[in-house]
């Protein structure tokens, strides 16, 4: 596997970051950098290390020699001690409140108590700005232990930019990805269709019926895509070969509306993109203009209601009249 | 009448749905088979998720029909928690029936 690290990839640009990671060949992994200035979303970091997980030969890393500024970062947010690389960095270590959280594995729930518990303190934040960072990691990742079936658990990276006031959070597992979650109660035909499902509320790939089962209500990826919209911001999610990016809503449209179609979204679709073996899913959480949760669950209720009876109409069985 | 604090077990941020289900299966559901009525008290619980909630209630819901929500109580939520238990409840009782 290669993967070239740009000198910018973000979720509004992350497209040909996407298109150009060769995912082909497990047997080793090679990572270039842009020989400039590399700065990149966490997803991009926590997607190198799902990639280090599966990479079938440990040996076989080869990593190109860092002349840049951002070894330092690199090895400060914890991508070379995933990767179990020596990057010969001997950098003090300074306290990440306020700034970052190292890439982390987390595989059960007690491990992801403890993350939210300890990341809280490192955000800095009102309690009103961290409440929605902390319910977007936890359905994050509890998604990833209930439908992923990932041996290496959710790898999991956030960064605050202070110059956006901007929280970028990447999530990513290398399990059976969100076509063969959703197949299991759905016939789908493609990975777009699957993502399309999944962020679609009130479907989970664990039952047909509406409303969930007793313990997936399928309501959690579609608050977390309506975290994004009501805040304008950006939200990614590329599992197989398809990509969805949710697109900023432009300040100009005062009233935001959810649709639970989210194709009906300001988005960007892509299909053949290099098969990604599990899900990732990047998300920006602006703080300035953050809107009151109490306020996006008014709209999400609504919503959510509309579907549900949309939905049951449609299978309303209709007279014939002949 | 049975009283639940959930603090003890959830801490301030409600999220973990293994708790969420022991708290149905070994308190909630025992209590109401018995009659009574329960009181899910969020004291000191600043916020929750969706998923927390829907595990915790949603198939009692299910189960013991629309009703049950008359013997169920919830006690010093704030206006977050109040929104997303309603959305719980709304769709669950937008549901189809199983048969």
């Amino acid at each position: 596997m290669k993967i070239h690290l740009p000198n910018s990839a973000f979720l509004g640009n992350i497209d040909p970051f996407l298109d150009s990671i060769d995912i082909d060949d497990n047997s080793s992994l090679e990572i270039t950098f842009n020989e400039k200035w590399v700065s990149v979303h966490p997803i991009v970091l926590c997607m190198i290390s799902a990639l280090w997980l599966s990479t079938k030969n440990k040996s076989n890393l080869k990593i190109q020699t860092l002349e840049t500024k951002s070894k330092n970062y690199f090895e400060r947010i914890g991508l070379f001690k995933i990767l179990g690389y020596d990057s010969g960095i001997n950098i003090v270590e300074h306290d990440p409140s306020g700034r970052f959280i190292p890439i982390t594995i987390i595989k059960n729930s007690d491990e992801l108590n403890n993350f939210i518990k300890d990341m809280i303190p490192l955000l800095h934040q009102e309690p009103e700005q961290v409440n929605p960072i902390k319910y977007v990691i936890s359905e994050l990742v509890r998604n990833v232990f209930e439908h992923s079936k990932s041996n290496s658990g959710a790898i999991i990276s956030a960064q605050y930019y202070k110059k956006s006031n901007t929280i970028r959070i990447g999530v990513v597992d290398n399990g059976i990805g969100i076509k063969e979650a959703i197949s299991k109660s759905y016939n789908i035909e493609s990975d777009i269709d699957a993502i399309k499902m999944a962020l679609t509320p009130g479907i989970t790939g664990t039952t047909t019926n509406i409303g969930g089962t007793e313990f997936n209500a399928g309501a959690g990826l579609f608050f977390i895509k309506s975290i994004a919209k009501v805040n304008r911001d950006f939200f990614v999610m590329y599992s197989g070969d398809a990509m969805y990016k949710l697109l900023r809503t432009p300040v100009k449209k005062k009233k935001i509306i959810l649709y639970s179609d989210p194709f009906n979204d300001r988005c960007s679709k892509k299909e053949k993109l290099p098969y990604w073996q599990g899900t990732a899913v990047g998300i920006d959480i602006c703080l300035d203009k953050h809107q009151i949760f109490d306020q996006l669950l008014d709209l999400i209720k609504k919503t959510y209601r509309k579907n549900i009876k949309e939905k049951k109409k449609k299978r309303f069985k209709k007279p014939r009249f002949i | 009448m049975k009283e639940i604090e959930l603090f003890p077990k959830t801490g301030n941020f409600a999220e973990n749905k293994d708790v969420a289900r022991e708290l149905r299966i070994n308190e909630i559901i025992p209590a109401l088979k018995n009659h009574q009525v329960v009181i899910l008290d969020f004291n000191k619980v600043d916020s929750a998720t969706q998923s927390f909630l829907h595990a915790l209630i949603s198939d009692i819901i299910r189960k013991e029909g629309y009703e049950i929500i008359d013997r169920l109580n919830f006690k010093n939520c704030n206006d977050t928690i109040k929104k997303l238990i309603t959305i719980v409840t709304d769709y669950m009782q937008e549901e189809e029936p199983t048969v």
